[in-house]
This record gives structure tokens, sequence and C-alpha cells, in this order.
């Protein structure tokens, strides 16, 4: 098999050395190194490919918003070699079957490795648990749960999942949201839903939830995992959670690292945008601030971008009739820089930690999240960390363009991802 | 001005007074034996009611046709209209037919801002969701200047469903402006949570209130609130957020009684206060007419007043 050898590139921000990719796996590392083929990387920062515990594809029941194909070809755009398939797909990923397609069409699609997530109950339903044992024992090998987009908000039964999959080494991953709370809710409870009359989603609907899965999981001795962290308090929740040593892990998005509720009401796209409704909603600037240093120091372990592509006409409505959700894989390293990098809140190796090792390791993905070192499966991201550039989600792979940064100048730009040694992306470009 | 009326918050002061102003000229039109100017002669306003409002269509269908406006009635109740892409399509079908304001009644909050990204007319709104009501802040407003003069210093007390009022939102916004002091007294349950940045005063006691008021506002309280645990019952609601007779003894002489309509009678107010001499519920909707007049004259630059009045 013939190698490759990326010239100069500077692994996690550090000296440029040459990368040797020969069968898939890193071959050696240092100066001057040759191979049949080179990628030029001076001035680019290598990362290990990034992996995503929250992608929605969309597919099977979807197919006009995203597909696997689609969707992984936005992955590889934006550097990452694997992702996380949520459940909420028609009909939901939650049989042996609906997960074995998924990770099939990943397969086949070759940019960047499917790993289905599979629902916790039926059809999202919340009564009863979905056959988790089998969807762990298939071709796919779940071993993350969520029924994200709902919230088990039984505690029973999330007492029961919680247990019942430690027989596999499972994990669940719970979308936070106490539904009695959050009925109608449309946006951020606060000052501005005040204003502009929208029916608020109060902070502690999520949090009161997280706090509750967290005394679940310890009692259990189980481990979980939260979805898109939002607010200031969950955020205090997971430190006392961690400090106790209970296994529990959480992620946040992109955007809440980014964007506040204030856009709801003023942005450039106009008062009630719905590119700016999402779940859970934008919060405040305090929250924001909040999440930063959580993710700085460990609280929150990992960015997930809860890529969520809906059609034109989904988001092309008022305000309460639209979908929530924002696409999020082919800005989430930039968005990730301007919070994190330039604030100086994460070094690069700091971004390899949140962006692969930890998500890959809480996923229980062999083969990705590993550091780029010798005899490492050879899953890298150039990256181009000195340039800045207007987002213009026109040439986008995604099916869809539900961004909220259209017209924002962000830093930062993927030059090639590469997959067990093969190249996805080339000069910002599929491969 | 701007070129839409969506929000009371989009009115300066001066706005607000040209507003006001105009409509004392316009009533006096009201109250000739042809009460229709010229205006707006060639000119298309359309009415797109999603919710059904029959008092306020009516109001600006007179309103728009005294200005001799040609009025388009769309009524999208009963229509394919609860997907937003309904809505975008609605606005270009009346950008096609060259509308020059859409007065918009719509039952989601903020679907006026929406329509306003789609249309090149004036957009004007009619009532959207929870959010704002701007033509009636503006009438009532109006109802209180003909009554007791400038609004400057005067206490204006609001009462009810706070939170899910697009008049409560609309009045704070336009009467702050005009220099009043409003207070809000509902139940805790019925204000939002960050009702203390409002530009106005809160309360929970209505009886520490009146006494200081020179208007009384109340509310309309829709009885499914009841079944969401807002209040316990529709007797104690009334008992201690209600205006009875002997509540009203407690107002100053000359203070007024408000209701934008539709009231439930012997809910928030006794029937007895609402037909009493004090009550301007009657002459609101008079208001409503003339108010509505000066928004569309002033939204759609209409010739000199002055002249076409004498």
């Amino acid at each position: 098999m013939s190698s490759i050898v990326i010239k100069g590139a500077s692994i996690l921000g550090g000296e440029p050395r040459d990368i040797l990719i020969r069968d898939g796996v890193v071959a050696d590392i240092g100066q001057g190194l040759t191979g049949d083929e080179t990628v030029e990387a001076r001035g680019l920062i290598a990362l290990p490919g990034l992996v995503d515990l929250h992608t929605h594809l969309r597919e099977p029941g979807r197919e006009d918003a995203e597909t696997v194909a689609t969707g992984t070809r936005a992955a590889a755009l934006g550097g990452y070699t694997a992702v996380h398939a949520m459940a909420n797909t028609e009909p939901v990923a939650d049989t042996a079957g609906v997960v074995e397609q998924v990770w099939r069409l990943g397969q086949e699609a070759g940019y960047c490795d499917v790993q289905p997530v599979g629902a916790v109950t039926v059809g999202l339903g919340g009564e009863r648990l979905a056959e988790l044992g089998a969807m762990a024992d298939s071709a796919a090998q779940v071993r993350v749960f969520s029924d994200d987009g709902k919230c088990v908000s039984d505690a029973v039964l999330m007492r029961r999942a919680l247990e019942y999959v430690k027989a596999f080494d499972g994990v669940v991953a719970q979308h936070a949201q106490e539904p009695r709370l959050t009925s109608g809710a449309q946006m951020n409870e606060g000052a501005v839903s005040g204003r502009l009359g929208l029916t608020g989603w109060p902070a502690v609907a999520e949090e009161a939830v997280i706090a509750r899965d967290c005394l679940l999981a310890a009692h259990v001795g189980s481990r979980l995992h939260v979805c898109h962290v939002s607010t200031a308090g969950s955020v205090e929740i997971l430190r006392w959670a961690k400090s106790k040593g209970w296994d529990v892990t959480a992620e946040v998005t992109p955007h809440h690292l980014l964007l506040t509720d204030e856009l709801v009401e003023d942005s450039p796209v106009g008062a009630y945008n719905p590119i700016y409704k999402v779940n859970p909603p934008l919060r405040t600037r305090a929250d924001v601030e909040a999440l930063r240093e959580a993710l700085a120091d460990g609280t929150i372990d990992c960015v997930a971008t809860d890529h969520a592509p809906h059609p034109v006409e989904d988001k092309e409505t008022e305000w309460a009739a639209a979908a929530m959700g924002m696409i999020g894989l082919e800005t989430a390293l930039s968005v990730v820089q301007e919070a994190m990098v330039e604030t100086g809140l994460l070094d690069w190796a700091g971004v390899a930690e949140r962006m692969s090792l930890a998500p890959a390791r809480i996923g229980r993905l062999r083969g990705h999240g590993r550091s780029i070192e010798v005899g490492a499966p050879a899953n890298i991201t150039l990256y181009d960390a000195s340039v800045r550039g207007e987002v213009d989600p026109s040439g986008y792979a995604s099916k869809s363009r539900n961004t909220p940064y259209e017209g924002r100048t962000l830093p930062g730009r993927v030059v090639a991802t590469f997959l067990r040694g093969r190249p996805t992306v080339l000069n910002g470009k599929l491969a | 001005m701007k070129r839409h009326l969506i929000s009371a918050a989009d009115l300066s002061r001066d706005d607000a007074l040209l507003i006001l102003d105009t409509a004392d000229e316009l009533a006096k039109i009201s109250e000739r034996s042809i009460k229709k100017l010229p205006t707006l002669r060639g000119r298309t306003v359309v009415n797109l009611f999603f919710e059904d409002s029959t008092r306020t269509r009516i109001s600006f269908e007179a309103a728009a046709k005294r200005l001799s406006a040609d009025v388009i009635n769309f009524s999208a109740k009963g229509s394919s209209v609860s997907k937003g892409e309904s809505l975008k399509d609605t606005a270009l079908t009346l950008e096609a037919m060259g509308a020059d304001a859409v007065v918009i009644r719509h039952g989601a909050s903020g679907a006026p801002h929406r329509l306003a990204t789609w249309v090149r007319g004036s957009v004007v709104n009619a009532g959207d969701g929870t959010h704002e009501h701007p033509t009636q802040a503006l009438l009532d407003a109006f109802t209180m200047r003909r009554r007791l003069g400038s609004l400057d210093g005067r206490k204006i007390t609001i009462v009810g469903d706070v939170l899910h009022s697009r008049v409560a939102r609309s009045n704070v916004l336009l009467l702050s402006t005009l220099g009043a002091e409003v207070t809000l007294v509902a139940p805790p349950t019925l204000f939002p949570v960050s009702v203390d940045s409002w530009p106005c005063q809160i309360s929970y006691d209505l009886d520490a209130v009146l006494p200081k008021s020179d208007v009384v506002m109340m509310l309309r309280v829709q009885r499914e609130r009841m079944n969401a645990a807002f209040f316990p019952t529709e007797r104690e609601y009334s008992r201690r957020y209600g205006l009875d007779r002997d509540r009203v003894a407690r107002m100053p002489d000359e203070a007024i009684v408000m209701h934008p309509g539709p009231m439930n009678r012997g809910m928030e107010i006794a029937a007895e206060v609402a037909d009493s001499p004090r009550s301007t519920i009657v002459e609101q909707v008079a208001n409503g007419v003339t108010t509505r007049m000066a928004v569309l004259y002033l939204l759609l630059g209409g010739a000199d007043l002055g002249g076409e009045i004498q």
C-alpha cells in the first residue's frame, strides 16, 4: 500500500514535524521523511481526527434534510473522522435492524465512520425500554443510548436504563428537559422572552433533570452522559457530581459557547428569526461564560455539535412554527477556536482532548480519539488557524443551510482530513 | 416614523404624540355627516387576520375606508395556515397584489416581524400572540388624553394576566414613552419572571395601588389559565384581582376605568363597574377607528391633513 507524508505539520500547535502514514496508521514522525505522496502542511495544525458524540444525520426518514452521505461529507469537511448518529430518525433507531442500516450506510459513504446511537425507549416514547442489548450486540455495536430530542423523564425508566446498560459498558446520554416545565416553550426564559412574549424555557427544567440523573447514576453505579449542557446552573451541578467521583460526563455545543438569547430580539437577520431556534435554547451571556470555563477546566468533557439539519421551509416561518436546531459540523472547529482558543481558555492539545479524545472515550470508539503517535490509526485533521473568513453556507456539503453563523466572520479552516490514512478532504475540498 | 408599526417601542415620544395629535384632528371628521377623506385613494390596505377578532378587523376596515383606501379582508382562519410556509406564501401573494399596507393579526408572537421581511409595504401589528398590540395602546393613550389631558406623571395601573397580554406589553412601552408612571398588578404567577426589567412598577396588591391610580385598566383573563394552575379558581381570582364596586370606591374621584375588551363580566370586572360613567370601554372602541386612521395615514404618507380637514 502506498504511503503519504504530511510535511511540516504542527502537531497540537508544536514544532513542525513530518508525519508518515502507511497502511492506515502513523508509521513515523520526524524530520525529512518521504513517502509516495506528499501533503504540504507547513503552518497547519495537526489534530487527531475529530469525533462528534451528537449528530443528526436524518436518515432514514428525513432525507430531504440530510442523508448519511451528505452528513458525513459535511463531517469530513469539518475535520471529523467519526460521528455518532442520533436515534430520532423515522423509523426511530430503536432496533438492531435500524442501527445496522445506519451503520452500513456510513460504511458505504466512506467519508467518516458513523456510530449509531440507539434509542433508550421504544419509539422515543418514554414508556418501555428498547432492546438495548440487541443493539449493543449488533454489527453496529451500539454503546451510546439516547432519546435525544426527548427527555427520559420517567425516573424509574431512567434508573433502569442506567442499570441495564452496565452489562455491555453502555452509557445513557440524557437530553435533560423536564417536559412539564417546558410545555410549549420557545426560548430561554428570561428578560428577552418576557419582552418578546415567547413562552419561556427555564434553566431549572434542564438543571433539575441533570441533578436527578447524577444522583441516579451514583445510586446504581452506572455512567451518565449529559447532552448539550446549556446553563450555568447545570455546570455547577456537574462540578459537584464530579467532585463526588461519580462517572458523569457532559458535552456542550459550539453554538452554546458563542451565541446568546439576545439574538432572538436583535440580530442582522431580524427579530424572531428561527435560525436561532434550537433545543436547548440559546441562553444568556453569563451562561456562555460559565460553559466556556467549564469546558476549559474539564467539568464539561467535550464539544458535540448537535448538528440538526432542517429544510428551508421548516425555518422560513413564524417563530412558533419553526423547527428547532442548527447545523454545525462544518463550523464547529472555527467556533471553538473563536470561543476557546482565541480567548486563551484552551490550547490545541486541549481542543484535541475536547473534540477527539474525550468523545471517543465516552462513546467507547476504538480506533478514534487517539493521539497522533507512531502506531496509532492515521485519523488526522489539518487545520489552518491563521485565516479568517465570512461564513457562506452556499457551498456546504450538508443538504441544509440552517447555520446561525451566515455572514459572520469566523477564524480557521479545515484543510485536510485523513480517515485511516485515506484523505477524505484535501485543500479544503472533498477528496 | 418607521415604515412599520410592529411594536410600541418603534415609536419615539414625538412619533407617539404626532399620532395622537393627528387622531385628534381626524376625530373631528367622525363628527361630520360625511366621514370620508380622499387621502388614501388608490392605496390598498390588506387586513390579514389569522385569528378571529371581528372588532379589531372592523375597526381597521372602517379606518382604511374612511381614508378612501381599497380594503381587502383576508381571513386566513380555516385555510391551511398552521404551517409557516403559508405565512410566507401569503406574504408573497399580497406582495404580488401590491398591498401598500398589511394589517396582521396572528397567534404567533413575532409573526409581523417575519412578514415585514417578506413584503415591501408597511406592516401594522394588530396583535401578535402574547407579544404586542400597539394600536390598542395608542387608542388607550388617546382615550386617556381625552379624559385626563397630558399623560406626563399620570399614574396608570394595569391589572391582570400580564404574562400573556399583548395589550399590557404595548401599553407599558407606550405609556412610559409618554411619561406616565405605570404599575402592573397581578398574582405572581401571571408576571413574566423578568418583569422587574420593564419600565414600570409591579405589585401583587390591587387594594394598595388603587388610591394612587388615575387610570385602572383591567385585562381580560382567559378562563383556561385556571387549568394551568396560574390561579386556583375564578372566584379566588375575582376576589383578589377583580374590580368591583367596593374597589372602585377606593379610587380617586376623577380616576377612570378601562378595558380593552372583550370583557368577562363578573370575573375581572363587575358589570356595574363596566357600565358606570367612569368606564371608558365604549369610548375606547370609537377611538380605535380614529387612532387607526391616524396610523394608516401617517405610515402611508398621506397628503397634508390640515388642508383636507378645513
